[in-house]
């Protein structure tokens, strides 16, 4: 701490001499330096992140009158988000079906990454660039490619066919719950990988030794040590997917029907055909409350069963 | 084997997962080339036979040309502005102390978290209010956002990564700031530029959230195929497309990851 204290300042003085006014204060504070490197990014945030989104919530507040907005703030959308049922039904399906996404793929990625962590010794960068890698491909494509598979006349289909499996093709694949589950699940792989690999790599084996040194099995050993120890990198997958995934609207358009719409299509008819932006975004709100709403109780119920389990 | 510690002994149940589990990574998007030489317009068992066709029909489309054109145009734009920025930002953040400086990574790094559609409608409103027309550079606008986020965090590590007292060293030995950052720093982060380069052209080159909601009259590439995949005889085509994106993606992201992780390994331990 103090060693940072004293290097703050302490540009040698033949340089801050030649410079004068502004330049001379920005030279000489650090601090002051550092906040003028970060203003670029910071501006493009404000105007693209922040102004918007003060907008958006003041939007929420307005109503719709004809091709005009009415700006009088009201509490009318938010009033009908909560009493038309087909708003609770959108988000409440958002959430089952992201939910659901998210609970399997950190199962079924976390043997992958554990399986990376502890037993490649040669080329682990290999691995995880191997891994990574269709998560950077095209998000619509890969889509595209699970409609290409799960189709009425899609691969899966087709060959079942072939083979004399089944005589009609199966419906349920295609526009389905089950389908946009799926390809959720493929498409946010890599989010949940990493994380979970890089808090099994930090790992301290030597732990692991000493568990078994004083008798416990692999079970006991995982349950114990290795379980508990990997638990930042669990939270920080099933956020890294649940978050992005409940908002997500070109899954369930491409592949989902009616029966696998969520609210991200709801808020898109909403600035499409629908055409009540104020509404659209009152529900865009309501969906950012809510996620947080869940993140917090998850958050919190994590970290009591983090008590418990230590 | 007895040199191979009992935890680390190989698993092969682990070791089948390991192998099943890539190969369902990459199936679904192994089958848009394999259907997109495939000689019927129906995407289905048994392959019809070898055809190179619905590539040679790629060629004649004016409109495809042009929205590859307009793709092009906004993911160089987008590549060189937030690596750019996220380099002046990756080195604020790791060579000072700033108050509030958590607050701030946190604040920039808010669009990897939240569900692109919120910042697609956000954007929108605010462009309709302030009456600027949706075009190619509000496309841009909402690139810099999403790629922002990630061009810092290719770059920190890199950042972090070298031992500040070189730039101490050189700045002893009488070079001023702008000299110690492109003698210095500049060559021994570069892989991070780079691969920040890489990675940022190609999240906007195939992003199609936030463009969907701020795209004019000019269409970007993936706002091109998401109007085609409404008519199923176009399939065979978008399938060809698909698969020289598919492609040339692969072989980007691979460099990039490669590239931005090269010698990172050695300064980490």
């Amino acid at each position: 701490m103090s060693d940072a204290v004293s290097t703050q300042g302490s540009i040698p003085p033949t340089q801050t001499e030649r410079r004068n006014g502004l330049g001379r204060l920005i030279a000489r504070s650090e601090v002051l330096r550092g906040y003028l490197m970060l203003s670029p990014a910071m501006i493009i945030m404000i105007i693209g992140v922040l102004m918007p989104f003060l907008i958006l919530v003041a939007m929420s507040f307005w109503t719709r009158d004809g091709f005009d907005f009415d700006t009088t703030l009201t509490l009318t959308n938010y009033g009908r988000a909560i009493d038309e049922p087909i708003f609770g039904a959108f988000l409440a399906r958002s959430f089952w079906v992201s939910g659901i996404a998210t609970v399997a793929t950190v199962l079924l990625c976390y043997p992958m990454a554990y399986y990376v962590a502890f037993h490649v010794h040669r080329n682990k960068m290999l691995w995880i660039i191997m891994m990574t890698l269709p998560f950077w491909t095209s998000y619509l494509l890969r889509v595209f490619a699970w409609k290409v598979i799960l189709g009425y006349e899609g691969v899966i289909n087709s060959s079942l066919l072939t083979a004399g499996v089944i005589e009609a093709p199966l419906e349920f694949l295609l526009y389905s719950q089950t389908a946009v589950i799926i390809t959720l699940a493929h498409a946010w792989a890599a989010f949940a990988i990493l994380p979970l690999y890089v808090s099994l790599e930090k790992i301290d084996r030597s732990l692991l030794e000493a568990a078994a040194d004083l008798g416990d099995g692999p079970t006991k050993r995982f349950l114990r040590i290795t379980l508990p120890l990997s638990l930042p990198g669990v939270i920080s997958a099933t956020f890294l997917i649940f978050i992005p995934t409940t908002g997500d609207y070109i899954t369930p358009a491409l592949l989902g029907g009616p029966d696998g719409a969520m609210i991200g299509n709801l808020i898109q008819l909403q600035f499409g055909a629908v055409n009540n932006w104020p509404m659209g975004a009152t529900l865009s709100i309501i969906l950012m409350l809510w996620i947080a709403a869940v993140a917090l109780v998850f958050l919190f119920v994590t970290r009591k069963s983090k008590e418990s389990l230590i | 084997m007895s040199d191979v510690s009992y935890i680390r002994r190989p698993n092969r149940v682990l070791t089948v997962y390991a192998y099943i589990f890539l190969i369902v990574l990459y199936l679904p998007v192994l089958s848009i080339p394999l259907f997109a030489f495939n000689d019927s317009i129906y995407v289905r068992f048994p392959l019809q036979g070898f055809t190179t066709q619905w590539f040679v029909q790629l060629w004649e489309r004016e409109s495809l040309w042009d929205a590859l054109g307009n793709s092009l145009r906004v993911g160089f734009f987008v590549a060189a502005l937030s690596t750019a920025l996220g380099v002046l930002a990756a080195r604020a953040i790791t060579r000072t102390r700033l108050p509030g400086q958590s607050a701030i990574v946190a604040f920039v790094m808010l669009p990897i978290v939240m569900p692109g559609i919120i910042f697609g409608v956000a954007l929108l409103v605010l462009l309709s209010r302030i009456g600027i027309p949706l075009s190619l550079y509000t496309v841009t606008l909402g690139h810099m956002i999403v790629c922002l986020p990630f061009a810092i965090a290719t770059l920190l590590p890199r950042f972090e990564g070298f031992d500040k007292s070189m730039e101490e060293a050189s700045a002893d030995l009488g070079e001023n700031g702008w000299f110690t950052f492109w003698r210095v720093t500049f060559p021994i982060v570069l892989p991070g530029i780079v691969a920040s380069l890489l990675l940022t052209f190609t999240i906007s080159f195939d992003e199609v959230i936030m463009a969907f909601f701020l795209t004019g009259t000019e269409p970007t590439l993936p706002m091109y195929i998401w109007s085609q995949l409404r008519f199923p005889r176009e399939f065979p085509s978008v399938l060809a497309l698909s698969t020289i994106i598919l492609f040339v993606s692969f072989i980007m992201v691979f460099a990039a990851l490669y590239i931005g992780r090269m010698g990172l390994q050695k300064n980490d331990r």
